[in-house]
């Protein structure tokens, strides 16, 4: 009925390339940025912006970096929790050596400084394929966590071992350190989750993209079409871990604003990242934000039910909240082994046809 | 028979092989196998089970890299080289079992065969808008040429994974052409299909042979096919080569009869 592309004809190749080519789709996906951006900050309690929002955008920010080496060139990585925490001690020495740069400077060159890294330990992937590349990016997340921790220069020699937010401003507002409203760090990951998040949409849309996708499903054909396996595979660990650092940088930056790096990028970090694309969908972009939202949201939803709602002891619910998160997880991967996003994919190929279905 | 002689007197070498050897370990694959291929040819490689055809095809493209002998193409001597500097050169090919990219739509791997075409790098890319969408639609339309020659107007958005072997098939044979190759490689592209299916992939064959100019060397277990289409053909026995000349002199070969049929000793 109001979900129908019958009568939108494509006239140009770039109509019929565009993101969302059903007009319903098109304008939900305004009415979500228009809610995003002007409807959620005037409602934003702290609550809500430090327990769900701000960690869902990071979350989400992590599993796209994460979805483009595992979902669209096949690069399996455990690698996640070390990258991540390299963007944060980058942005913590970026932000108390230049304490004048602008925080988006300072984010954006953690990214890079983090997809350095990651294209360095992407070097195995060119030998080694599948679980055995897993345990060797593996070693990176050891090893960064515990360089991280062994070098005292990395966290500026204070005697916690932390590395801590110092406070900054945007254009007079305050974004990070213990000052800031949750508003402002809200607003502002959400700016680079939308803006990351459209660079990855048109990265495997384009060239790059295929070259990617046709690693991950044929690498023997891929070589014969002209892709060259080693830029192909390191691009794909840097834009990767460009992601993975930038979110990183903001879980320290805006989410936590002080860290220790075993606590806070250790390997369950890379786990749960997985978990999120594997039950998002691989190899969607939506797949991540969903991925993303089911591994926050559903905790936080779980205790306020238990522990508000039913009134159960804490400490019970908690190991609940355990026990059922993980039931859901195993039920909606028999139900559909893609993930959320190909279950949104089979609805939407539902609702083009309904009620009629023939 | 007189079309085929005269198109051969006309072209040039595309391609050619001299002494090449590639073993692996103690096994002997191919021995001392010279041949050329003339520009705008068809040439076929047929021989029995295990004779070194797909492991010529595989010299050809560079995944194998013979322990001697030389390799000419295009007129230059080619020094050991990766399978993607290959494709730039304009080599492209199918495989004997589909190696098409499973989770792609028909439109995406065909577009994917435009790699060697598109050059904008990936800032651009990253931005979409500007000069990366804009060669993306170039390249769209030459695709959609090859989409209309194949006539698989009606799948191009249908992931490949879905299609039937037939069709998969043709798909490879687009992705190979989207390259616009100077020379196509296929490896058995008739195995498994009906005669129907058979006949659209010839003409196909011939098509593109005609239309773009493109050399073909294929890779054929149905004789009668191979006798149809192919000006010249090359016959590999054990590694070796047995035969080579138009299909007429192959046919009448008693070396390549014998080892067709079996000799009684």
């Amino acid at each position: 009925m109001f979900y129908r592309e019958s009568g939108d004809f494509k006239k140009t190749y770039q109509k019929d390339s565009q993101t969302f080519p059903i007009k319903f789709d098109r304008w939900r996906y305004y009415f979500v940025m228009l809610v995003a951006f002007v409807v959620v900050p005037m409602f934003l309690t702290d609550y809500i912006a430090n327990a769900v929002m701000i960690p869902f955008l990071v979350w989400a920010i992590a599993a796209l970096g994460l979805n483009i080496l595992v979902g669209y060139t096949g690069q399996l990585s455990l690698g996640t929790g070390g990258f991540m925490a390299v963007g944060a001690y980058a942005t913590y020495k970026l932000m108390t050596a230049f304490p004048g740069m602008d925080m988006v400077s300072v984010i954006l060159l953690s990214g890079l400084i983090t997809a350095v890294v990651g294209a360095l330990f992407g070097l195995p992937s060119l030998r080694i394929k599948g679980f055995y590349l897993a345990v060797a990016t593996l070693a990176a997340q050891f090893f960064l966590v515990w360089l991280l921790n062994k070098v005292p220069w990395f966290y500026n020699y204070s005697a916690s071992g932390q590395i801590s937010a110092p406070q900054r401003e945007m254009f007079g507002v305050i974004i990070t350190g213990p000052h800031a409203t949750p508003v402002a760090g809200y607003l502002f990951c959400l700016g680079f989750a939308v803006g990351l998040a459209w660079i990855a949409r048109n990265l495997t849309r384009g060239r790059l993209g295929r070259s990617w996708m046709a690693i991950r499903d044929m690498d023997i054909a891929a070589e014969i079409i002209g892709v060259n396996p080693l830029t192909a595979k390191l691009s794909a660990f840097a834009v990767s871990s460009f992601f993975v650092g930038i979110s990183g940088s903001l879980f320290f930056s805006v989410y936590l604003g002080a860290a220790e790096v075993t606590e806070a990028f250790g390997i369950s970090v890379s786990f749960s990242v997985l978990f999120m694309i594997i039950i998002g969908g691989l190899g969607s972009i939506f797949g991540s934000f969903i991925g993303a939202a089911f591994m926050v949201l559903m905790p936080v939803l779980l205790k306020n039910v238990l522990v508000g709602a039913m009134g159960w002891p804490t400490d019970l619910a908690a190991h609940f909240e355990y026990i059922i998160v993980g039931g859901l997880i195993l039920i909606f991967l028999i139900i559909e082994p893609h993930g959320l996003a190909q279950m949104a994919r089979v609805l939407k190929e539902k609702l083009r046809l309904w009620p009629f279905p023939h | 028979m007189s079309e085929p002689l005269q198109k051969m007197e006309a072209a040039s070498k595309l391609l050619e092989l001299k002494h090449i050897d590639l073993s692996f370990g103690g096994v002997k694959a191919i021995s001392n196998i010279s041949f050329d291929v003339l520009e705008g040819e068809v040439r076929a490689i047929i021989g029995p089970n295990g004779a070194g055809k797909s492991s010529l095809l595989n010299v050809i493209n560079g995944f194998y890299h013979p322990q001697q002998g030389e390799i000419w193409f295009d007129g230059k001597q080619r020094h050991s080289m990766k399978p993607y500097q290959i494709a730039y050169q304009g080599i492209s090919r199918t495989f004997q079992n589909i190696a098409l990219f499973k989770g792609m739509s028909v439109l995406d791997n065909i577009m994917t065969g435009r790699f060697t075409h598109m050059h904008k790098n990936m800032l651009w890319q990253a931005l979409w808008k500007g000069p990366a969408e804009q060669e993306e639609i170039e390249n769209r339309e030459f695709v959609e040429h090859i989409i209309d020659f194949l006539e698989i107007q009606a799948i191009r958005k249908t992931p490949v994974g879905r299609l039937p072997y037939g069709l998969q098939k043709r798909v490879e044979l687009g992705r190979a052409l989207a390259a616009q190759p100077k020379m196509l490689l296929l490896d058995e592209p008739m195995a498994g299909m009906n005669v129907e299916e058979k006949e659209d992939m010839c003409r196909f064959i011939l098509d593109v042979n005609d239309t773009f100019g493109t050399t073909i060397v294929l890779i054929e277990h149905d004789m009668g096919v191979v006798m149809d289409i192919a000006d010249r053909v090359v016959v590999l026995d054990y590694g070796r080569k047995i035969g080579d000349g138009t299909p007429d002199v192959v046919r009448n070969d008693q070396t390549v009869i014998d080892a067709y049929l079996g000799v009684s000793h």
